[in-house]
């Protein structure tokens, strides 16, 4: 018989356990918990609302869901978390998304 | 309760039944088929309320039980040899995820050359990766310890997977007198399994071991190796609760010990011929020599605290292996000498490599002739095991 064990300290110490396991081994999803990847962009997409058309293509495409968009309105883009990627500027249907180089 | 021959596949799948498993998923591979026709027949009669999810491999079938398990169901799977391999990586993830998967792994050497009978090194080369592994004597432990697994596995200081390990053949398609426990006994005992330690649903939002810092990997393991040491506590308590409530017959605890108590040469072993040796010991004790056994019941967790009290006053000890190390030992042996701290001289002894046959006779000579070479005072090269392999002689002499 393994007698390094008492059975109260065994439970304790299995449910304190199973908490930080848990803890650990799962991830739930969460806004920026990988920090601010908008500082990684070299590029940036800026929209121009006199040739936007409301579609939400943009919306759609955008592999970082970092565009607000609800139907019959303008999208904005949440530049603490873009990275720049342009997809957005490249699917856009009336080439309404410039990328301009960061900083200018 | 009632007595029945079974072999030992039935036995499993009796054990499967008892257990009210909810997801089965296996691919067939001989000697392990029986075990899942026999599951496909008691869902097919209705006997047992289970999804069957038939798949292309073993792999699948693994990935399958381990999305299952995620998702709160109580799982079974089985395998040999070459399945075994094949579900290498989902082993892993398994046991990292610390789901409760109960796999029944009929041993059956590895080829090439293609070979269908049993030594242990197929599911030895699963060791280091945080499943329970038992290893049963007989038909009726092969019951007992997959009951039992679901228990010590679905135990909430334990919540590890568990393989119980039966030798192809000479347990998997042998029929013995069985004692089989009432349903509803078993039901009180074992009740539905909680949603531990996690559960997979719809409307909850979560990832299973994503990507994260280097730190997390490590305190995971650290998590599953402390649950190992629990499950030695557990698998004491749950088997002696088990012998107490169904009286089978099979011994409880990590290990069985047998005539060890003034023994001053200790054999030790796994499976199913630790019952040819125990005949062995019989014939030992009635020429005079001072012997006895060792059997692991479980080689992991392994039984450290057990098996050094036990040897603590022997002389010398010999380990059987049906497994090897290539490059160093049997893999018994090398567990045994790590457990003794090299405190004891130990003798090992590979024998049984791909199904060879060995007899009580060959077992008594062997121990026999250790003895008197150790007691007659000849150096002994302890370091390097002895293949035991009779027809090398004969033929050597015949030249």
């Amino acid at each position: 018989m393994s007698l390094k064990y008492k059975p109260i300290d065994l439970e304790k110490e299995a449910l304190e356990d199973l908490r930080g396991f848990i803890d650990k081994l799962l991830s739930r999803p969460s806004l920026g918990s990988s920090g601010l990847t908008g500082t990684w962009r070299l590029y940036k997409p800026s929209i121009k609302i006199d040739k936007c058309i409301k579609c939400g293509i943009c919306w759609l495409y955008c592999p970082d869901d970092v565009i607000r968009w609800v139907p019959k309105e303008y999208p904005s883009i949440d530049y603490n978390y873009c990275k720049g990627c342009g997809i957005c500027s490249n699917v856009c249907p009336v080439k309404a998304i410039d990328l301009i180089i960061e900083g200018e | 309760m009632i007595r029945k021959a079974l072999i030992g596949s039935h036995a499993i799948a009796m054990a499967v039944k008892l257990a009210n498993v909810e997801v089965i998923s296996a691919y067939p591979i001989t000697p392990q088929t029986i075990i899942v026709e026999k599951i496909a027949d008691m869902i097919e009669r209705g006997e047992l309320k289970a999804e069957y999810i038939r798949v292309e491999s073993e792999h699948s079938a693994l990935a399958v039980v381990y999305g299952a398990s995620a998702g709160g169901s109580r799982v079974f799977t089985a395998t040999s040899s070459h399945g075994l391999l094949y579900m290498y990586e989902m082993l892993w993830w398994v046991a990292n995820s610390r789901l409760p998967v109960v796999m029944a792994v009929v041993t059956r050497s590895i080829g090439p050359p293609w070979n269908i009978h049993t030594d242990h090194q197929d599911v030895l080369s699963v060791r280091d990766s945080g499943w329970i592994i038992g290893f049963a004597e007989n038909v009726q432990e092969v019951l007992d310890m997959t009951l039992q697994a679901y228990k010590i596995s679905e135990d909430r200081r334990v919540l590890l997977p568990s393989i119980i390990a039966l030798d192809g053949f000479i347990l998997s398609h042998t029929s013995e007198p069985v004692v089989i426990p009432e349903p509803s006994e078993v039901n009180e005992w074992l009740p539905p399994r909680k949603p531990l330690p996690f559960k997979v649903e719809a409307g909850k939002f979560f990832a299973v071991g994503n990507l994260g810092p280097d730190d997390v990997t490590m305190e995971l393991r650290w998590y599953i190796w402390r649950a190992m040491e629990r499950a030695k506590y557990t698998i004491n308590e749950v088997s002696l609760d088990y012998a107490k409530r169904f009286n089978t017959g099979s011994p409880a605890g990590l290990l069985e010990t047998y005539r060890t108590t003034d023994a001053k040469y200790i054999a030790i072993s796994m499976g199913s011929w630790s019952g040819d040796i125990k005949e062995a010991i019989d014939i030992l004790r009635d020429e005079g020599y001072n012997v006895g056994l060792i059997r692991l019941r479980y080689i992991r967790p392994f039984p450290l605290e057990e098996l050094r009290d036990t040897v603590s006053s022997a002389k010398a000890l010999i380990v059987f292996d049906r497994a090897v190390s290539m490059g160093h030992q049997g893999i018994l042996g090398m567990e045994v000498v790590s457990a003794t701290n090299s405190k004891i001289p130990v003798k090992n002894i590979i024998a049984g490599l791909g199904g060879v046959d060995v007899s009580h006779h060959d077992f008594s000579n062997i121990i026999r002739g250790f003895i008197e070479e150790y007691e007659s005072g000849l150096s002994i090269e302890w370091s390097i095991p002895e293949w035991y392999m009779p027809w090398m002689i004969k033929e050597s002499e015949e030249r």
